[in-house]
């Protein structure tokens, strides 16, 4: 045994080791932020009740006399409640879910400020010559809301809750956003505590020149950067079957596929990872770059490889790219295992893929490798 | 063949780095035992020739023997005779001073008994529990240099160990290293800005400027040069026209 305590591989993953859980900054970004995110965001996105909508009206003087009543003015005071200088209109349905919608009338000026501030989702030019929506077809809860007031007007409060009968709302698992997201929170769990963790620890020590007074005794130096990456996958563990045990508990997720399957693929997430982590803290001794390196590396991905929201809003061009980010490699792969029932067979290239990516990386980043 | 009569033998070595030239044919030799301090200003050349010596620096030409051997084909029996201090090492924040000195053991393969034996030594057994980052400057300094000591080294090289250190602090870090010399198993290599600490501990002193070496000698010897002079300030006022400091 003392022979073991005495090993500089084991002194040095319990010196790394004792570094990350002695930081209480650590713990806090790498164990309890992703749990906060995943509810959070899982709240947001699954426990939907009612849906509130709101719009401003402006009321566009012509020639009439402009204390008469418009016909959208009419309409508002027949189907809905008045309260100040605003009106509220309720649609009900089981199935879809409730809606809300609030009307505004104020002046030009103020519609667009409360446009800007995101306090309505569309402004109604009430004239003379009828009603135009303003509003930004890109923004999709502007969309839905001109839809949802176009019908209304056209075909009053009544519309929403008709023909409920064609509607089957999903609600098994692996169908909902949070199976969606819990996954790609697990991924990028993976990429983060390895670029951080491993990538701005050998720059941080570098700078410090603390590798340099390493290397400059016996130090196996593979041993420092097998111990970095050791401690760090043991890390990378603990937070994933944490976060994992917080959505199996509140959001019931399963996993429908095979879990060999799975720890394998985390595996190599954690060895693609660590690879490309290595590489890019090879050279530099100035944490600031580090920090920017590290950035250019993580940011692109948490935006495109459909952490979040799935990358095929992005154009047909970018998604062959896209799909072979190690991110999204691990994060589709997650998906289908936890939601598609997948096996082995259906993941062992991505494994492989990502497993070659890491060792490639490791081993070009040891040929650069600056230790002082 | 090497004179083994000499644990440092440094022969005609240049290195340049682009258009500078940072050591110009420097030739040093240092018995086993000795104290050598290295002084000059920055940009003199010091840290370039002590980073050959350390092996993390190669030379554009000539040959550094220590022990007799060179770096090539001997680095792992060389980094098990060599004690590094380096001025801005930081070990890691959260790792007791403990911890620090037994990772640093375990690349010597030494156990807990001669890491007990170098807190004795620097004084800082109530502080083994300490983290690093909650030591003084002082104390993570005579940290640094207790690491440097662990493997008995035969050549310890200190850069600046006392650099930003208030006067006791220093005078502890003397007291260590007078204690060493006492027992005359180890070499010193010393650069440093202050004059007493190179009169104060070391047998010789050799003054850099410009990649060379100016003077070299006891302190008596080499303050007698170009006529006496009251302190080595004064006489590298006297070759460069500088402080020693600056």
């Amino acid at each position: 045994m003392n022979r073991i305590t005495n090993h500089q591989l084991y002194r040095l993953i319990t010196a790394h080791f004792a570094e990350i859980i002695r930081e209480p900054a650590v713990i806090f970004w790498g164990v309890v932020f992703p749990i906060l995110m995943a509810w959070g965001l899982g709240i947001a996105f699954t426990q939907k009740g009612e849906v509130h909508l709101k719009m401003a009206i402006v009321k566009v003087i012509g020639n009439q006399d402009t204390k008469s009543e418009t016909k959208l003015e009419g309409f508002l005071a027949a189907n809905g409640i008045k309260k100040d200088s605003s009106y509220t209109i309720d649609l009900k349905n089981e199935k879809l879910g409730n809606v809300s919608l609030a009307f505004f009338e104020t002046s030009w000026p103020n519609a667009y400020t409360m446009l800007k501030k995101g306090m309505v989702s569309m402004i109604i030019e009430d004239g003379p010559a009828g009603i135009k929506y303003h509003f930004d077809p890109a923004n999709a809860e502007a969309k839905s809301a001109y839809q949802l007031v176009s019908n209304l007007y056209e075909f009053g409060p009544t519309f929403y809750a008709a023909n409920q009968s064609g509607i089957e709302p999903l609600t098994m698992k692996g169908t909902r956003y949070v199976d969606f997201l819990i996954p790609g929170l697990l991924a990028m769990g993976i990429m983060m505590a390895c670029s951080w963790g491993i990538s701005y620890t050998i720059i941080d020590r570098r700078s410090k020149k603390l590798l340099r007074r390493m290397v400059a005794t016996p130090m196996k130096k593979s041993n420092f950067l097998l111990a970095l990456i050791t401690a760090r996958f043991s890390m990378n563990v603990a937070e994933a079957v944490l976060l994992f045990l917080f959505a199996w508990i509140y959001f019931g997720t399963k996993v429908q596929g095979s879990w060999p399957a799975l720890i394998v693929l985390f595996l190599a997430g954690n060895i693609a990872f660590s690879g490309i982590s290595i590489l890019i803290s090879s050279h530099t001794s100035n944490p600031e770059i580090g920090n920017g390196i590290i950035n250019a590396l993580v940011t692109p991905m948490m935006v495109v490889s459909g952490v979040f929201f799935s990358y095929h809003n992005f154009p047909d061009w970018t998604i062959p790219l896209i799909r072979y980010l190690p991110l999204t490699m691990i994060a589709d792969s997650f998906r289908s295992i936890f939601n598609e029932g997948a096996g082995f067979m259906d993941v062992w290239r991505e494994a492989l893929v990502l497993t070659s990516v890491g060792i490639i990386s490791f081993i070009l980043g040891l040929k650069i490798f600056k230790w002082y | 063949m090497t004179d083994l009569e000499y644990i440092v033998d440094v022969r005609q070595v240049k290195k340049s780095f682009k258009d500078v030239r940072a050591v110009k044919g420097v030739n040093l030799t240092i018995k086993p035992g000795e104290f050598l301090a290295l002084l000059g200003p920055n940009g003199a050349g010091k840290t370039t020739l002590v980073e050959m010596i350390e092996g993390i620096q190669h030379p554009d030409e000539g040959e550094i023997f220590l022990a007799g051997k060179q770096w090539k084909n001997h680095e792992h029996e060389l980094h098990q005779m060599i004690g590094l201090s380096l001025q801005e090492t930081r070990f890691m924040d959260k790792l007791t001073a403990y911890e620090t000195m037994r990772l640093f053991a375990s690349f010597y393969k030494l156990d807990t008994v001669r890491v007990n034996e170098v807190f004795k030594l620097i004084g800082l057994e109530e502080k083994k529990k300490a983290y690093v980052n909650n030591l003084s400057g002082g104390q993570r300094q005579r940290l640094a240099l207790g690491v440097a000591l662990l493997n008995k080294p035969k050549i310890l090289l200190l850069d600046e160990p006392t650099t930003g250190l208030d006067p006791n602090a220093r005078r502890e870090i003397w007291n260590i290293l007078l204690a060493l010399k006492k027992e005359q198993n180890t070499s010193l290599i010393l650069t440093s800005h202050y004059m007493e600490e190179a009169e104060f501990l070391c047998d010789r002193i050799v003054i850099m400027d410009q990649g060379s070496i100016l003077a070299e000698g006891t302190l008596q010897e080499i303050l007698t040069l170009g006529g006496g002079h009251r302190s080595l300030d004064e006489l590298f006022i006297s070759l460069t026209g500088r402080h020693l400091y600056e």
